[in-house]
């Protein structure tokens, strides 16, 4: 029965992993692609489209690894 | 040897020893070191080094950076007198990390404890610059939204309290998941020479060495660059949440 709840938790944490993957790399990318777009329509706002593509893209990494933590959680239970 | 005894040892803070102050048993960890040797580095290396003119303009170049991109443009021109708080946060977040990727150094910021205490202290400077705009009265006022219907107060008060302390959590955890997460993978990839060398020597030797340092080397340079920008992100949103304190509308 131990050798069940060691099992079960692996799989939750590794399917957790990777969805944890899809969601922020969904996200961040839709931001790198409007970053890029509108730096081709206006080459000036370069700096700036940059400063903020980098805040937004760190905001969506701290709720990742929020999620990954849990999925860590779940791995290391004896 | 088990996974979590490699963790505890490779990842978790070890204590050395532990002194009696009044009663208390402080102990004295690997952590604290790096903290000192980080604390000291920057209060006593810097105006050292800054009489050689090379390395002046360019703390000068970073100082000027956090003033200006920072300070300056989150919170407005009056308030670029909290410069002094940002650039010790940014300079001291940044030795921390950098620290733990030099051989038997360890992240300081890799504790959760010590990055909750920067959040703790994000927090308390954050209200501290409230109180001080806007009167204790006026702080607590413009916690919620001006221009609602009464009744929407009670629902809404308890809501934007908690979206503070949500915000310094997130603050907290991003910090110490970047600097803990590089660590872990490289634990992993070193790890795996060992646990195929159980399978067969040779193969271990031709295949997995060559692959795993390569894959390491990688992994150290992108942890040294999640260093700087961990440490850019602590204080921009720092400075933005600050700013949308000082100026509500």
């Amino acid at each position: 029965m131990e050798n069940l709840y060691i099992g079960l938790g692996y799989i939750g944490a590794t399917l957790g992993a990777g969805l944890v993957l899809i969601g922020a790399g969904t996200g961040i990318s839709k931001i790198a692609a409007s970053a890029c777009e509108g730096t081709a329509r206006q080459p000036e706002a370069a700096q700036n489209i940059r400063t903020t593509m980098i805040i937004a893209a760190a905001l969506i990494e701290g709720l990742a690894f929020f999620a990954l933590i849990v999925c860590l959680l779940g791995v290391l239970n004896k | 040897m088990e996974l979590t005894e490699i963790f505890k040892h490779h990842i978790l803070d070890h204590t050395y020893t532990a002194i009696n102050i009044a009663g208390f048993t402080l102990p004295i960890t690997k952590h604290l070191i790096m903290m000192w040797i980080a604390g000291l580095l920057l209060i006593f290396a810097i105006p050292i080094l800054i009489k050689n003119s090379y390395f002046r303009s360019a703390i000068e170049a970073v100082v000027i950076f956090v003033r200006d991109e920072i300070v300056v443009s989150n919170m407005g021109e009056k308030h670029a007198k909290y410069t002094g708080y940002f650039c010790s946060l940014f300079f001291f977040i940044l030795v921390c990390n950098l620290i733990g990727i030099v051989p038997f150094g360890a992240t300081a910021t890799g504790n959760i404890s010590v990055t909750g205490a920067l959040a703790l202290s994000t927090f308390l400077f954050i209200n501290f610059a409230g109180i001080k705009e806007h009167g204790l009265v006026g702080h607590v006022k413009s916690i919620a939204p001006q221009g609602i219907p009464w009744w929407l107060y009670p629902i809404l008060f308890p809501i934007e309290l908690l979206s503070y302390v949500t915000k310094t959590f997130a603050l907290c955890i991003r910090l110490f998941a970047n600097m803990i997460a590089g660590h872990f993978v490289l634990l992993s990839l070193i790890g795996m020479i060992f646990i195929f060398a159980k399978v067969s020597i040779v193969a271990d030797l031709v295949v997995t060495v060559p692959f795993q340092i390569v894959m390491s080397v990688f992994i150290y340079l992108l942890e040294i660059f999640v260093a700087f920008l961990q440490a850019y992100i602590f204080t921009v949103l720092t400075a933005i949440f600050t700013g949308a304190v000082l100026n509500p509308h």
